[in-house]
């Protein structure tokens, strides 16, 4: 067990989670307290002392899977109980059940779609678990040995089991079930509720491809190739959807900590000269004795922000994160304008202005802003002529420039005049890159030619490294 | 360390009986922090029960909750302790010509002249205690310094008198609304639970055990559109407690089965933003295909 426990910690740590020795300490401690058979419980004592920050819990839960999933004899990949069961309900108890368990190979497909279809109609886990080994045993073309990952595999079965049309299949039914015709609203919340269940479909089909793979290759070689980076590691270029998604969701809270912990660093300065109104209201508590001198905080200028995104495809989602992190923190900031081009350029700062809803900005900004001028393919240099053309003489000494883009300009020229000029002119110049470090300069990226004017360069490609440079913006 | 609870069920049990609805993850951490002696780092939404968790455990356990709040500026002498320096005072003028001056002074740091606060009163209670330091993410980074001794060796030291023992090891929750990252030092310390929204089935049970007079089906209905709602992208989404207000109005208001009319005209129950309300009442009338 402990042996068990320290590679699971072991696994832990190269996925990413911070763990310290206390903490596997305490987590061996922990599950001395707890009867191993509570697996629910278990897992939670696990998380409880291992992981300390709620968006490495899908990190965690994944190692988890891969360590402890397959020890139970109810996840032996033979068929079970479960599966005879669900077979006996659909069948009625009519057919002979020959060679022990040889039925359920037997079916049509569209026996097996149909199965599907009641097991979701009727919320039942038991039947859809079944349905979910029956399917990827028969739709995923799993052979052992295959070095391919666990989502080529889910992709796989999922087409073949069509859920989308089994949903409308099924609200065609709920439709038909109904005494009256459904409400909108009533619609809408049958909608959700069957998409919930075909969520969790997915999330067996997506477990019992797990437990084959680590039956397939081991432990250690499958905690590998599943491991999924955490939300603050997820690399913009080459987010998945789902990965996208997570990015979204964790961008909301980091704003909100960056807005506070850029709030308090502007209030927490240095001490500024003796405040003589304030000391002497204090002292009137000591008896006018002075005891407790009280100083001015100076406010340091908030710093004005132009931030000129690149939002060709390569880097659109970059872009996007950036422009929607710089604006969720706007308040720090005494003013903030954003120009958008690919090889021409746009000020967009007017879509975010008086929105509520920086996502809604964001849609607007890739669908109206005026970008494209002659091929829709990123040239650097002409756009950053346009910029200094329309809009040089407004950068002045308390602006920020802020580049955002991979450099990568299709060998136009790359005009880093505009850029020299403008670090004279201008507080700072920074250029982001979402690119990888070894890649600066290779191909067509002239990230060299710029970054000899830039105040800074940074590679910007998670989250992580994001909020970092944020800080020292502010 | 007197155990509180025999197992985790035992947890869940005895939280039912005061009407808080606990999940497998609340049950085991409540049941390892009586058992290990460490206190729980809560995090996750605004108003999912955060601070409930610690009274409600304190009502089970029969323990006294002593609470501390915590916001920008706490320090030393609101958090631990601080000398009673007027009574003190008072002291010295009494005994003006008497005494010499360092047997006054020994006297003047004795324990009469402390003036507890809540860490210090909840190490030094003979009594159980649950011990509630609600959102410690308010704190400045330096400060949560002063609760790490508290935390890790339930003792408080004050120069002037040594080192004060915890009489019994009381149950800590500290609660965080994550607004910044908290310190290594102090995670390290806890356990840490994360509690979420609930899902579907757990947050109906609440809605009917909370609520008074709601019926089966309206629970159902309410819980479902609650979900609904937080699948949007909202600025904020919903909470268990204003679930539960709404459902309690919509019983006030004698309804028993939610039309979408019903549900758009109440929303500003359930949604604190004029953005969000219009976001979601637009999506509650299209059927979301």
């Amino acid at each position: 067990m402990l042996e068990l426990l320290a590679g699971f910690i072991q696994e832990l740590r190269r996925a990413g989670l911070p763990v310290s020795l206390t903490e596997n300490l305490d987590a061996m401690e922990a599950v001395k307290h707890i009867p191993i058979e509570d697996r629910e419980a278990f897992k939670y004592t696990l998380a409880a002392t291992l992981v300390k920050n709620s968006s490495h819990w899908r990190a965690f839960e994944t190692v988890f899977e891969v360590y402890f999933a397959l020890r139970g004899e109810e996840y032996e990949i033979a068929r079970d109980e479960a599966e005879m069961g669900a077979l006996r309900d659909l069948e009625g108890g009519q057919k002979p059940q020959s060679a022990g368990g040889g039925a359920m190979e037997a079916l049509t497909p569209e026996e097996l779609a149909e199965m599907l279809y009641q097991a979701l109609l009727n919320a039942d886990e038991a039947q859809m678990r079944a349905v979910a080994r029956q399917a990827v045993r028969r739709f995923s073309g799993m052979e052992p040995g295959r070095p391919v990952g666990g989502t080529y595999y889910l992709y796989r079965t999922l087409r073949n089991l069509d859920l989308d049309n089994v949903v409308e299949r099924m609200m065609e039914a709920v439709r038909e079930q109904a005494d009256a015709p459904l409400t909108a609203l009533e619609e809408r919340l049958e909608r959700d509720e069957l998409e919930s269940r075909v969520d969790k479909l997915k999330q067996e089909v997506e477990a019992e491809i797990r437990r084959h793979l680590v039956a397939d290759r081991g432990i250690d070689a499958m905690a590998r190739t599943l491991r999924k980076p955490l939300p603050e590691d997820i690399d913009f270029m080459h987010a998945n959807r789902e990965e996208m998604a997570q990015l979204k969701r964790s961008l909301h809270p980091l704003t909100r900590k960056l807005a506070v912990r850029l709030a308090r660093k502007r209030r927490h300065g240095r001490k500024g000269p003796l405040d003589f109104r304030a000391t002497v209201r204090s002292s009137l508590s000591y008896g006018g004795v002075p005891a407790e001198p009280k100083f001015r905080y100076p406010r340091p200028h908030k710093p004005e922000i132009f931030v000129i995104a690149d939002i060709s495809g390569s880097v659109a989602a970059f872009a996007r994160f950036t422009l929607q992190l710089v604006y969720a923190i706007s308040g720090q900031f005494s003013k903030v304008r954003s120009f958008v081009f690919i090889d021409g350029l746009d000020e967009v700062t007017r879509f975010f202005e008086g929105v509520e809803d920086i996502n809604e900005a964001v849609h607007r900004v890739n669908t109206e802003a005026d970008v494209v001028w002659v091929d829709g393919h990123s040239d650097y240099g002409h756009a950053f002529e346009v910029f200094w053309e329309r809009y040089g003489h407004e950068v002045g000494p308390r602006t920020t420039v802020l580049f955002l883009g991979d450099a990568r300009n299709n060998y136009h020229a790359s005009q880093n005049w505009v850029i020299k000029e403008m670090r004279h002119k201008a507080r700072h110049v920074y250029w982001l890159n979402p690119e990888p470090r070894s890649y600066w300069d290779t191909g067509d990226s002239i990230i060299g030619e710029y970054s000899t004017h830039c105040d800074g360069v940074y590679e910007c490609r998670n989250l992580r490294q994001l909020e970092r440079f944020v800080e020292v913006l502010a | 360390m007197g155990l509180r609870f025999e197992s985790v069920a035992d947890v869940r049990s005895d939280l039912k009986k005061v009407d808080y609805l606990a999940d497998d993850g609340i049950a085991s951490v409540v049941f390892l922090a009586d058992r290990l002696g460490k206190p729980v780092l809560v995090e996750g939404p605004a108003g999912t029960g955060k601070t409930q968790l610690a009274k409600s455990v304190a009502e089970i356990t029969g323990s006294r909750l002593i609470r501390l709040q915590c916001y920008e500026g706490l320090d030393e002498s609101k958090a631990l302790y601080e000398w009673n320096y007027k009574k003190q005072l008072l002291r010295i003028q009494a005994e003006r010509n008497a005494e010499d001056w360092k047997e006054l002074s020994d006297d003047i740091f004795s324990e009469e002249f402390l003036l507890t606060r809540p860490l210090l009163e909840a190490i030094r209670s003979e009594e159980p205690v649950v011990l509630l330091i609600d959102e410690v993410d308010r704190v400045e980074l330096e400060t949560e310094a002063l609760l790490l001794e508290v935390l890790s060796e339930y003792q408080v030291s004050i120069p002037e008198l040594g080192t004060i023992q915890a009489v019994q090891t009381p149950l800590v929750f500290l609660t965080s609304n994550n607004t910044r990252e908290l310190s290594e030092a102090l995670k390290r310390r806890c356990l840490f639970l994360h509690i979420d929204y609930p899902d579907l089935e757990r947050e109906k049970e609440i809605v009917l055990t909370k609520v008074e007079g709601v019926s089966e089906n309206l629970a159902d209905q309410i819980t479902r559109i609650v979900r609904s709602i937080r699948s949007l992208e909202l600025k904020k989404s919903p909470s268990v407690s204003e679930t539960l207000d709404w459902a309690r109005t919509l019983v006030l208001l004698g309804v028993e089965s939610i039309d979408a009319e019903q549900a758009t005209e109440t929303l500003h129950i359930l949604l604190k933003y004029q953005t969000d309300i219009a976001k979601a009442a637009k999506e509650l009338s299209t059927n979301g295909a």
